[in-house]
């Protein structure tokens, strides 16, 4: 056996770890490559549907309001998250904001990064709006990009209802 | 209030980056067999198992039947959970909720990883919103480094003071025979080390590992039969707050510090920096390990660069973090954060050999995970 001996061990037991390469060459690696990739897709749902179909159709960016505490949502929620009350109150937005905090990311990921690195993305605290939108900063060179910048969102021109409607925001010039 | 718990054995595997030796099943069984050799029991007095882990990791759907023989759980019940990074602290959560119900006397919580069988950025990647941030948002990393950018734009922290942090911890683990990167570093190693997004760098972060861990709970009459010593749980405390990364708080951590302020509470400690004698944290960068100990109450809001940069957290100061090394160190992740308490625990029981902070009598463990999710264990020598 590799690992415990199965008999009563303590403080002394423990003092005498073995080290991990005492057993390790011991064994054959053989390892099984799996081959399932498996394809998801999610469905959207009546409250980002709305919302994506604004940004898709209009190039506007739209939250949704509580009417019981007044908190406004962008991205908009489902039930409001100090009430949990139906969200049926719209309100559109100037789409500008500020960068409340980014990161400049150096490393690379093809499978999951959408972007070639370096690339900047932000919290935007949205104007008009409580809460924060999560979105790539672009037309300015990463280490330009500051806490506090004010920026507005620049709109792909063919346009799916999704996210990356939105190709990124920039400094407001 | 439910039956006093305390915890009376821990086993934890060897980490390292690919356990090829042994398979997801033998990892768990390493960590299980160490526990009961730790608390001198066989598997016919394990009541019931509490088994967790990152689907997704390992493509295992059904961890919690796959895993029987290795877990020894054959014919008993077992109940699986997965919540993400703290799925370690909710395994000891549950262990602790079923003995202190008084429906079970001995309980064993196992977390394990085999972060080798897949690729952990893309895995992790999918507990973000696919629809609304996914794309944007990618990996573990960025979130923590936005975090710190507005920490450090509010109150003036540094790179240095992460820094410092990560080279603490992993100088710590160089005392710990199971951690997985055991390395001598210097602040200016850390420093040096490759940026990924900034202000993170390489020497910063976290590592993924394979691992394993298992706790066992008792009933407080259990445990003062089986045990000498056992840790006794003086609170467990979860807290979890919004869905969108866009909706956090970046200056602080509002679920650490609710739970947190919860557990003091529970626990009785109204000045945790003076009562607490070791902390076992759950840092997936040493970025946290400046911004949460605000979080933590260990000093007013901004005061955390001071407290690290005076050394009060190192292993021979009057609050020492992560005298194992912590989650820079060792990363199996569903284990993560029940090795946080099995350590914690360690340190009650006079067990943490050759990281031993002497006399310790109050040990606070934390598990973080999802879009900023804390939990919060605290444990003693005395009875609660
Ligand atoms: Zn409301």
């Amino acid at each position: 056996m590799p690992f415990g001996t199965g008999e009563n061990s303590s403080i002394e037991k423990q003092s005498e770890v073995r080290e991990l390469g005492d057993w390790k060459d011991e064994v054959e690696e053989i390892v099984f490559p799996g081959k399932i990739s498996v394809p998801y897709s999610w469905t959207v749902g009546s409250t980002l549907s709305k919302w994506y179909a604004q940004i898709r159709d209009d190039a506007e960016i739209w939250a949704n309001k509580c009417a019981e505490c007044g908190m406004v949502f962008v991205p908009p929620k489902i039930k409001c998250i100090n009430c949990y009350r139906d969200m049926n109150e719209w309100v559109k937005l100037p789409g500008t904001g500020t960068v409340e905090t980014f990161t400049v990311v150096s490393y690379y990921e093809p499978k999951i990064h959408p972007r070639k690195p370096p690339f900047v993305y932000a919290v935007i605290k949205m104007d008009g709006a409580d809460t924060g939108l999560v979105h790539f900063i672009g037309g300015v060179k990463p280490e330009k990009v500051k806490v506090g910048m004010r920026v507005e969102p620049v709109f792909e021109k063919e346009r799916q209802g999704n996210i990356l409607d939105i190709r990124h925001f920039r400094p407001i010039a | 209030m439910g039956t006093r718990v305390g915890i009376i054995g821990v086993g934890q595997t060897h980490h390292a980056s690919k356990r090829l030796d042994c398979s997801g099943v033998e990892l768990i069984a390493e960590a299980v067999t160490r526990a009961l050799d730790d608390a001198e029991l066989s598997i016919d007095d394990i009541d019931a198992f509490i088994i967790g882990n990152m689907d997704h990791f390992e493509n295992i759907n059904y961890v919690d039947m796959w895993a029987t023989d290795g877990l020894g759980s054959f014919m008993k019940p077992v109940l699986k959970v997965t919540t993400g990074g703290t799925t370690g602290t909710t395994v000891a959560a549950s262990a602790f909720y079923h003995v202190a119900s008084g429906l079970f006397d001995v309980v064993m919580g196992v977390g394990w990883e085999k972060n080798s069988e897949s690729d952990t950025q893309a895995a992790i990647t999918t507990c973000s919103n696919p629809i609304l941030e996914r794309d944007a948002f990618a990996g573990a990393i960025g979130p923590l480094a936005s975090e710190y950018s507005m920490y450090m734009k509010t109150y003036g922290a540094t790179e240095e003071d992460a820094a410092i942090v990560a080279a603490r911890d992993r100088n710590n683990a160089l005392l710990n025979p199971y951690a997985h990167n055991r390395m001598k570093v210097t602040v200016q190693d850390v420093m040096n080390s490759p940026m990924l997004s900034y202000p993170i760098k390489l020497l910063d972060m976290c590592p993924r590992s394979d691992g394993s861990c298992a706790v066992i709970f008792a009933s407080e009459r259990a445990a003062k039969k089986l045990c000498p010593r056992p840790a006794w749980v003086h609170a467990s405390v979860v807290r979890q707050d919004y869905t969108h990364f866009g909706d956090l708080e970046w200056e602080y951590m509002p679920t650490l510090e609710r739970a947190s302020a919860e557990a003091y509470k529970i626990a009785g400690i109204t000045k945790p920096f003076r009562e607490i004698d070791v902390a076992e944290l759950y840092l997936p960068s040493s970025v946290t390990g400046v911004k949460w100990m605000d979080s933590l109450w260990l000093c007013e809001r901004g005061g955390a660069p001071k407290l690290i940069r005076s050394g009060a957290t190192h292993l021979d100061g009057e609050f020492p973090v992560n005298p194992s090394g912590g989650v820079i160190a060792t990363n199996p992740i569903g284990a993560t954060a029940l090795i946080r308490v099995g350590e914690a625990a360690w340190q009650i029981m006079g067990r943490a050999v050759g990281r031993q902070i002497p006399n310790a009598k109050k040990a606070l463990a934390t598990g973080f995970g999802g879009c900023s999710w804390s939990s919060v264990m605290i444990l003693g020598a005395d009875l609660p």
